[in-house]
Formats: C-alpha cells, structure tokens, sequence
C-alpha cells in the first residue's frame, strides 16, 4: 500500500491533513529537497508539492522522471499559482512533438 | 554518406543484406510505434491541460476559504485542530500498459469511509468557516488524484516518444543509407573483379592457342 504526500510552506498545505495526506511543512529548498529525497525511498506513490518550492527544485525532481513511482505533482501554494505546472505540461509536449501545440 | 568499413566479399554482401532488411522492419514497426505514441499522447495531454487548470483554480478558491478561516480563528488554535488527521488515505498502483510504457493508474483507499471524518476536530470550539474550507479541499481531492495520475502518464509517454522519435531517424537517417551505401559498393566491387577476371583468362586463353598451333 502506498502513501500520499503533500510538501509545502505551513499556509499552503495544512488542510491536506485533514483529508487524510501526509504532510511535510518545508519553508526553505534545501529542507524541501531533503524531504522529497528521503519520501520518494519510501511507498509514496504521489507527492503534491507547492510550485514555489518545485521552481527551485527542478533538477531534484527531474530525476524521478523516468519512475513510474513517485510521481510529482506540483500544485498552487497559497500565494498563487507561478504557472510551473502548466510549463511543466507544454514542455512535455514540446519534446514529445516537436512544437508547442497546445497554446 | 559515409560507408561501413568493411571487405568487399561476397560474405559480407550477403550479411549486410541481411541487417538492411532487419533494419528496415525496424525502422517501420518504430514507426508505427511512433505514430500510435503520439495519438495516444494527444488525447491524454489536452485532458491534462484542463484538468490542471480546474485543479488550480479549485485550489485557490480552497485556500481561500482557508484563509478566511484563520482570520476567525488564532493560528495556533487552526494548526491544533488539524493537527491529529482521523481520516488516512492510501493507494494501490497498477500498471497500464501503453504501447509498452507502463503508466501507474492509482486506486485509493479511505481508512474509514465515513465522510465526517475529514473533520479531525470537535465542532464546539471551532468555526464554521473552517468546516467549510475542509469541505472544500475534500471535494479536489478526486480531481488531484486524476491529475497525478494523467500528468505522470504524460511524462512517461512523452519521454517514450522522444526515445521512439530518435531511434526512427537514426535508422532512417543513418542506418539505412549506410548500408545502402555500402551494399552497392561490394556489389561494384565485386562485378569489377569479375570483369577483371574474364579478360585475364581470355587473354590467357589467347597465349595458350598461339603456343599450341604455332601461328601468328
């Protein structure tokens, strides 16, 4: 059985406790690449993370890649949405297809 | 193009040949490949794209609701009440199999089936406002399981293509040419010598009939 995981700054991600995720509180990068390193050893099968945090993270994240566990989902802090997740989706397709076509 | 580096004899010929034909297979069924990747990649990424902009815009009305909830509570209080979770989820992961790239499909799992049970809190001491901020968040949670799960298959698949895409043109590119290449010029080589060797023994042939008969 696998778990799921939320990492975050405090604001963001306390009310995923209540639905029953496990939360990690990270204000800084490096705690946050410790964490998502130490979780992505364990059953995590999905770890949301702020896009805050995943803007400094690319190249930690980047590695789990080609794993279909865990697989690494940025979502909107508090502060709003930076769009690194929507990037995320046009660059796939970009190297999938050759051009962005989605836009 | 470059040629391959190898002896002109009749043995090679046929070897190569035989990878020309292997590669070309090759070459047709990563095609193939390649095309029905690519429809299945379309057809996943547009729902991606929408789905990641519900998601977002779902999350910002929850965090929100969140925000009004800590104004009318003190954050200590909020964070204690979140604090001990009596609902805990869980997930069992198979694998769908794509064009043989296996994306995760996730099934999950409530501890306890009870609704209520996201509220890890007695309703007396806390405010409404938070009740319905959980509420909120509770109702994106399928909508977040679906976007891991089409953003991952997305990644995979993208990834896949792009393997697929170079090892097409590879053997389209290189591969094949090459070979080409070089099959004709064994094939050359080899008519050459032929031709060589005809005129020898006709020339030979000539030497001996003068010997032998004496005439000029």
């Amino acid at each position: 059985m696998y778990k799921l995981a939320v990492i975050g700054d405090r604001d963001s991600v306390l009310g995923f406790r209540a639905l029953g995720f496990e939360v990690f509180i990270s204000e800084s990068l490096e705690s946050a690449a410790e964490i998502l390193d130490s979780l992505a050893e364990k059953d995590y099968a999905i770890i949301y993370i702020t896009e805050q945090l995943m803007t400094g993270l690319g190249e930690v994240i980047s590695k789990y890649d080609d794993r279909p566990v865990p697989a690494i989902i940025p979502i909107p802090g508090k502060a709003g949405t930076t769009g690194i997740g929507m990037k995320n989706v046009h660059k796939a397709v970009e190297r999938a297809v050759g051009a962005d076509i989605l836009k | 193009m470059a040629r391959l580096n190898v002896n002109p004899t009749r043995m090679e010929l046929k070897r190569l040949k035989a990878r020309l034909t292997t590669a070309r297979r090759g070459h047709k069924l990563l095609k193939d490949k390649r095309d029905e990747l690519m429809k299945q990649f379309l057809d996943i990424v547009r729902v991606n794209k929408e789905l990641r902009e519900e998601v977002e815009s779902a999350l910002q009305k929850a965090y929100k609701s969140f925000t009004i909830a800590a104004a009318v509570m003190s954050p200590e209080f909020l964070e204690q009440s979140l604090m001990y979770p009596k609902q805990s989820v869980s997930v069992d992961i198979s694998y769908r199999n794509i064009m043989s790239v296996n994306v995760p499909e996730y099934t999950f799992q409530t501890k306890s089936s009870d609704f209520s049970e996201i509220f890890p809190y007695s309703y007396a001491q806390t405010s409404g406002e938070l009740d319905d901020a959980v509420l909120e968040l509770s109702k994106i949670m399928e909508k977040l399981m679906e976007l891991a799960r089409v953003e991952k298959s997305v990644l995979l698949l993208a990834r896949e293509i792009e393997k697929t895409r170079r090892r097409v043109n590879a053997l389209e590119y290189i591969m094949i040419p090459q070979l080409d290449e070089t099959i004709r010029y064994i094939t050359m080589k080899l008519d050459e010598n032929e031709r060589g060797n005809l005129t020898r023994l006709m020339k030979v042939k000539d030497m001996m009939l003068k010997q032998a008969h004496n005439y000029e």
